[in-house]
């Protein structure tokens, strides 16, 4: 597993350690917000958070450019606020108003920004796989180096249109990067008791796909990988497998008590591998950024949390006329 | 500035919660994260965390009050200094009023009639004098396996989270416990894979109950639900049957969106080789299950997440069982037949006793099972009182309501005195915005609007 230390040791400039702790900050207060919401009642349905995990995004993002596409399931939000999509747009789809981004017809699971190449946002475990190197397969196609991220779970690792989509991918050697997201629990269903082959990365070696396991919850170690799983794919090399080690602190969706753990299993993670406390330790301990300085950070980020929380308040809701449109091109 | 702590939303189909527990006392003081208070919901008991950091002042809800509304004030937290009263009055931020569905384009009623009478018509299903016992709709599905799991040892469980989460919906509850995990079966999420296994299994002499989380991510299985289960028997001549069950809950829940909202029933009703039920009491889902496990076909047994926690009279018989194709007639009536099942079934029933008011008096059948279906029951209704109204959940295009019509017409043409009309769920994915999901959604309204339309009235 890349390892903190090797991080560490690479060279990170102040700006870029500021940048991650923002952007990872920004997703974690998002998503409180979204949780208080919900318990007000202004978010319905289900409703799944990101929070624990958001060194995965911001890390894979970090080694993206201009043209690549990324795809994921039901847990989103952090997603969209990572490829740089408007929280305020994400809040109001959240609430169902019409100025969410799929004008509140999708809600939390579903939503889309074309214009950022973030193509959802689905609520059926591992269809954005085959889905993903579909997109990728669009590029491929057209002879460009963009690549795609196909963003999956543990649980999902098990459906069987990933290993279909395995074959093809290397097969037809198609620049699609799989992230798969361990956070070791599917629901209330962990790794080990949903499978035998735990090290979910070293499934693509049947298929002649290379990957590596990483350390999910270090944003510079996960940002090293995915620039090498990038260069794998921009140079026509194929698919490649990224298997995210983190952990989602809160339950499955809004609803599920998480009686499958204890709490001191989630005290431990929080209190010794938080993606945030670490990147504010390296900020902090070297020397490179003050508390006022991140304290401004702090204060930027609750002022936009709150402005996409009082937009999705107010935005209202879609005009009963939406209800008939949209269904054809 | 006191903030008031309102009863928090804790699953999408939560209206209101018990307070289980408070984890803090009047006085303490809390941080942003800490756990308060343990809240039971419809489904589960959860914990919930405090929002703001402050001293808890007071106490609103005591503990083990149940029937709590969700945004009701449970308690106050005050800053440094300050006193309980502080606290802003109910400023609680509502979720947007519910927009009334419009109603489908009927002449308005002129001179209000005479009402009529409900006639609630007792059920065919048990014998008068019959003990009964009230419980959900939940509780009748659990007892139905139980039962059945207990008078057959090759009958067993297996699903996504069935055995030591205790069902994502509650249903097998307890089941881990007294069968062991052979016999109740958590599985990967690889719906097509454990639905192949289930179906060699029956073909092996078991009677697996396959448990989808719902019905939607059946369609990851469909094709050997309907290419294995459903033709095998045709298909070998009738050497090779296929004992199984395949249940979960079907059709919309509470803004769930398109992927997680759709009725299948008609999908399944269309398939030869299939057995299709879906219950709207407790009794039904407890007597049909216990039938479906029995049967020697593949059922496909669709139940409902919002039925779940409803109530209702259930024999408390040792052995109680409803068999296929046969319909219950819930309200006898003279001007109007109203045929529904499953959730249609809380549309129908309101919008006759609506109807009545009107002094229009509706019969309303519920098919509990749609194949094989009781046409008889229905056709008999029709022909004594000349007009038909249909109600379900799912889409208008080759709806069940459509089939029936053309059966009603194929074989009641003269009875008719009104054309018979389908109302159905709308003709789009179902959104997530609350306005427009419940403008999607079947509703009494349109029910008692299309009666009227067919009563010239
Ligand atoms: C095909 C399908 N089956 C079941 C579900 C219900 N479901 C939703 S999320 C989930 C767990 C998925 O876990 P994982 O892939 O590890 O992702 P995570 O939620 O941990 O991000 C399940 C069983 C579904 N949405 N789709
Ligand atoms: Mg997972």
């Amino acid at each position: 597993m890349a390892t903190k230390k090797a991080a560490e040791k690479s060279n990170v400039s102040k700006d870029e350690l500021l940048k991650y702790y923002r952007d990872m900050l920004l997703i974690r207060r998002f998503e409180e917000k979204a949780g208080q919401l919900y318990g007000m009642g202004l978010i319905g349905g289900f409703c799944h958070l990101y929070i624990g995990q958001e060194a995965v995004v911001v890390g894979l993002e970090a080694a993206t450019k201009a043209g690549d596409k990324r795809i994921t399931s039901y847990r989103d939000h952090g997603h969209m606020l990572a490829c740089g999509m408007d929280a305020r747009g994400v809040m109001a789809e959240l609430t169902g108003r019409e100025g969410g981004y799929s004008k509140g017809k999708g809600g939390s699971m579903h939503m889309f920004s074309k214009e950022k190449h973030f193509y959802g946002g689905h609520g059926i475990v591992a269809a954005q796989v085959p889905l993903g190197a579909g997109l990728a397969f669009s590029d491929w196609y057209k002879g460009n180096d963009n690549v795609t991220f196909a963003y999956f779970g543990d649980g999902a690792a098990n459906q069987g249109q990933v290993y279909e989509t395995y074959n093809m991918a290397e097969l037809w050697g198609l620049p699609v990067i799989f992230v798969i997201e361990n956070n070791q629990y599917a629901m209330g269903t962990s790794v080990k008791r949903s499978t035998k082959s735990t090290t979910l990365f070293g499934r693509g070696t049947a298929y002649g796909i290379p990957g590596e396991q990483v350390d999910g919850m270090d944003v510079l170690a996960v940002k090293e990988a995915a620039e090498k799983a990038v260069a794998h794919c921009r140079a026509g090399k194929g698919p490649y497998i990224l298997e995210m080690m983190t952990y989602r602190y809160r339950g499955h969706s809004m609803s599920d008590p998480a009686k499958y753990r204890t709490r001191e299993e989630v005290e431990k993670i929080k209190s010794e591998k938080d993606c945030i406390e670490h990147v504010r330790d390296l900020l902090t301990q070297s020397g490179l950024a003050s508390e006022e300085e991140l304290k401004a950070i702090d204060k930027d980020i609750k002022e936009i949390v709150n402005d996409s929380a009082e937009f999705a308040k107010t935005s209202p809701e879609p005009d009963l006329t939406e209800l008939w449109t949209d269904i054809y091109a | 500035m006191a903030t008031e702590i309102l009863m928090p939303a804790l699953s999408p189909t939560m209206e209101e919660g018990t307070l289980a527990k408070w984890l803090v006392k009047e006085g303490a003081v809390v941080k942003s994260g800490q756990i308060i208070a343990e809240i039971e919901t419809d489904k589960a008991t959860m914990e919930f965390e405090a929002v703001d950091e402050g001293t808890v002042g007071k106490l609103l809800v005591a503990e083990g009050t149940a029937g709590v509304k969700v945004n009701t004030p449970i308690a106050v937290l005050v800053e440094e200094g300050e006193s309980v009263s502080d606290a802003p009055k109910a400023a609680a931020v509502a979720a947007p009023a519910p927009v009334a569905a419009p109603v489908a384009a009927v002449a308005a009623t002129p001179a209000a009639a005479a009402p009529v009478a409900v006639v609630s018509k007792a059920s065919a299903d048990w014998a008068a004098g019959t003990p009964m016992k009230t419980m959900t709709v939940r509780e009748a599905l659990r007892e139905a396996m139980a039962e059945e799991m207990r008078g057959n040892a090759n009958v067993f469980l297996m699903g996504e989270e069935v055995g030591e989460y205790q069902g994502a919906y509650k249903i097998s509850q307890g089941l881990l416990d007294e069968f062991g995990p052979k016999r109740v079966i958590d599985t990967p999420i690889t719906e097509i894979g454990f639905a192949g296994i289930g179906v060699g299994a029956a073909w092996g002499g078991l009677n697996p109950i396959v448990e989808f989380m719902t019905f939607n991510f059946a369609m990851q299985a469909i094709d050997h639900i309907i290419n294995s289960a459903a033709k095998t028997l045709y298909m070998s001549g009738g050497q090779m049957n296929c004992p199984i069950v395949f249940r979960g809950p079907n059709g919309a829940a509470a803004r769930v969106a398109a992927q997680h909202s759709q009725d299948y029933t008609a999908w399944y009703a269309a398939i030869p080789g299939l057995k299709v039920v879906m219950p709207y009491s407790a009794s039904d889902a407890k007597g049909l299950l216990k039938s479906a496990i029995r049967d020697p076909n593949p059922v496909v047994f669709l139940e409902n997440e919002i039925l779940y926690g409803q109530s209702f009279e259930v024999p408390d018989l040792p052995d109680f069982t409803i068999p296929f194709g046969k319909a219950r007639i819930w309200r006898e009536g003279t001007d109007v037949t109203i045929v529904s099942f499953g959730i249609g079934m809380k549309h129908a029933l309101e919008a006759a006793d609506q109807l009545a008011k009107d002094g229009i008096s509706a019969e309303v059948i519920d098919l509990r099972t749609i194949r094989p279906l009781d046409y008889d029951t229905v056709l008999a209704s029709v022909m004594k009182t000349n007009r038909c109204v249909t109600v379900e959940e799912g889409f208008p295009v080759g709806s069940i309501g459509n089939h029936l019509s053309a059966v009603i017409m194929e074989r009641a043409f003269d009875y008719l005195d009104a054309p018979v009309i389908n109302c159905t769920g709308k003709d789009v994915p179902m959104p997530y915005a609350a306005n427009l999901e419940k403008f999607a959604l079947i509703t009494a309204a349109e029910v008692v609007a299309a009666v009227k339309s067919v009563c010239y009235r």
